[in-house]
């Protein structure tokens, strides 16, 4: 019988760190944006089908970058929790702080037990129903929280992305300036992304019951082409169009 | 409440009563035993004078879909409440109208609405139609025993068929038999009453007005002839709840608008009726 080799923990959390870095950096990152009436969700994704963003509750967003397959399971986890608390007890106790502590309790207990951990960040966004009411729970592979203020970028290149957005962001945006910002922060001083490369959700404050609202290519290209003078924010595309 | 997860052979997919059965939460009325006769004839339905929702009707008119419901309920002959709502919204295309015993039906248009959403939200696109239908069938199913022992709930579903572009009816009995109709349909106490209004001004073509007024005066004469179905009542400010669903979606008609096409349904009653008395009699 042969025993294992000892690694030193630190050592060995570092290996795990490095390989879970290495496979969210392959994929391509998201930002999340307050803007005056809410949360705006950007990610640079040129599928149709395979969301980076989604809804979770009323007024809960979800981003995820890194391997598919693993946060869509953390996605789907997190509406189960989401609607089952919302039938407990009801619709104004289902809370995204909660959400984000047991999506970082999970994360971090397979990050540390399992043999593989989460090739993902995630984010959860809740719009308030004041502006200071809004939340960004930026939860990484493992499993440590940040709870964001104004912005949170996830991906592989969310430091070069961040130092963007830093010096662009104002609070009090509309949402075709959000998106203008949030859109060139992704994009980088050499690129430029056209509707069809985004995926843009919103966490509308004043809608009524269910916030999240996706955006269509087309109202994403009104509102990219919309000339910063433009104040009137073209209609995001409606309430999620779930049937078309 | 911890993050439910489950291994992939055990997964409950997009269902949420499926989540609830494989967690142990329990839904629903469940079925109490019968035992003996000290509670009623046949369960604690009979013996208890549960609160019930009496009428709900619903039309198809040009553009889709219409439905409305009186805001009583009764429990034996007692006036419940006055302002129970029995149409909902069960998404954003379609709606849920109940009649039956209260408890069990708002608590089976809860878990109704839930379900859509939750298989909307977890797939990524809404259920069809007839997949919203199928659902508040199994619903039905799941409520059987329950309804044996007299607590029976009988909805009508309504929806905008996107994919077939147009409105579709859809009635049901306890057993979660589902029939959809092509014209109209009515359930609950006054449903006879509601009903033979309806034919006698139902066209195909009807405008959204139209199909309003036909619905109004449906539940009008329900009201009239059966007394478990509440009336206008102009003095408290309680009106039924009209729903239009149309490719537009699920609109609610405002309690304003609902009190002015009475006004209109009740003077063309009154000028017709010569004073409003037929069907009274006179005691002199």
């Amino acid at each position: 019988m042969s025993m294992p080799f000892y690694v030193a923990v630190d050592q060995q959390m570092k290996d795990r760190a490095d390989f879970a870095q290495k496979g969210i950096a392959r994929g391509r990152s998201l930002v999340a944006v307050e803007y005056v009436a809410g949360v705006l969700l950007c990610a640079e994704n040129p599928s149709r089908n395979l969301h980076k963003i989604s809804e979770i509750y009323d007024r809960i967003g979800f981003g995820g970058v890194g391997r598919y397959n693993e946060y869509d399971q953390l996605r789907i986890a997190g509406i189960r929790h989401a609607d089952l608390k919302g039938f407990t007890y009801s619709r104004d106790d289902v809370d995204s702080q909660a959400l984000a502590n047991l999506y970082a309790q999970i994360m971090g207990q397979i990050f540390t037990h399992e043999t593989k951990p989460l090739e993902v960040e995630i984010l959860v966004a809740a719009v308030g129903y004041r502006p200071e009411g809004n939340r960004l729970f930026h939860i990484r592979f493992d499993g440590s929280v940040t709870d964001e203020d104004g912005f949170a970028v996830l991906g592989g290149e969310a430091e070069s992305i961040r130092e963007r957005l830093k010096t662009t962001y104002t609070a009090g945006q509309d949402l075709g300036a959000a998106l203008r910002v949030a859109v060139a922060a992704l994009a980088g001083p050499d690129r430029s992304l056209a509707a069809a490369d985004l995926e843009v959700a919103s966490l509308d404050r004043l809608s009524e019951g269910r916030c999240f609202r996706r955006l269509d290519d087309e109202a994403v290209a009104g509102l990219l082409d919309s000339a910063p003078a433009a104040a009137a924010a073209p209609e995001a595309s409606g309430p999620a169009d779930p049937e078309a | 409440m911890t993050l439910p997860s489950f291994s992939p052979g055990d997964d409950p997919g997009p269902s949420f009563t499926g989540l609830l059965a494989r967690l142990d939460v329990p839904y629903g009325v469940p079925a109490v035993p019968a035992a003996g006769s000290s509670v009623g004839s046949a369960g604690p339905g009979h013996g208890l004078d549960l609160p019930h929702g009496t009428t709900v009707v619903a039309s198809k008119f040009a553009d889709g879909v219409i439905m409305a419901g009186d805001r009583r309920a009764t429990s034996g002959n007692l006036i419940a409440h006055r302002t129970m709502r029995k149409v909902f919204a069960a998404d954003r295309w379609s709606g849920v109208a109940i009649a039956g015993a209260a408890g069990p039906a708002l608590d089976m248009v809860k878990l109704f609405q839930l379900q859509l959403q939750h298989y909307e939200k977890v797939e990524g696109h809404a259920l069809s139609l007839e997949g919203k239908a199928n659902q508040l069938s199994q619903m039905l199913k799941g409520n059987l025993a329950a309804a044996m022992q007299g607590m029976v709930v009988v909805p009508i579903f309504a929806g905008f068929d996107r994919h077939r572009g147009y409105g579709r009816l859809f009635a049901y009995d306890v057993t979660g038999g589902r029939y959809e109709e092509e014209d109209f349909v009515a359930s609950g106490s006054g449903s006879l009453f509601a009903r033979t209004a309806i034919k006698l001004g139902y066209a195909e073509t009807n405008t959204r007005d139209q199909a309003v007024d036909l619905l109004i005066r449906a539940l009008f004469t329900a009201a009239d002839d059966d007394s478990a179905t509440g009336g206008p009542d102009a003095v408290r400010r309680i009106y039924p709840i009209v729903a239009v669903i149309t490719e537009r979606g699920y609109e609610e008609l405002t309690d304003d608008e609902v009190a002015a096409r009475f006004e209109v349904v009740l003077a063309e009653h009154a000028s017709r009726s010569n004073g409003g008395t037929a069907g009274g009699s006179s005691a002199s």
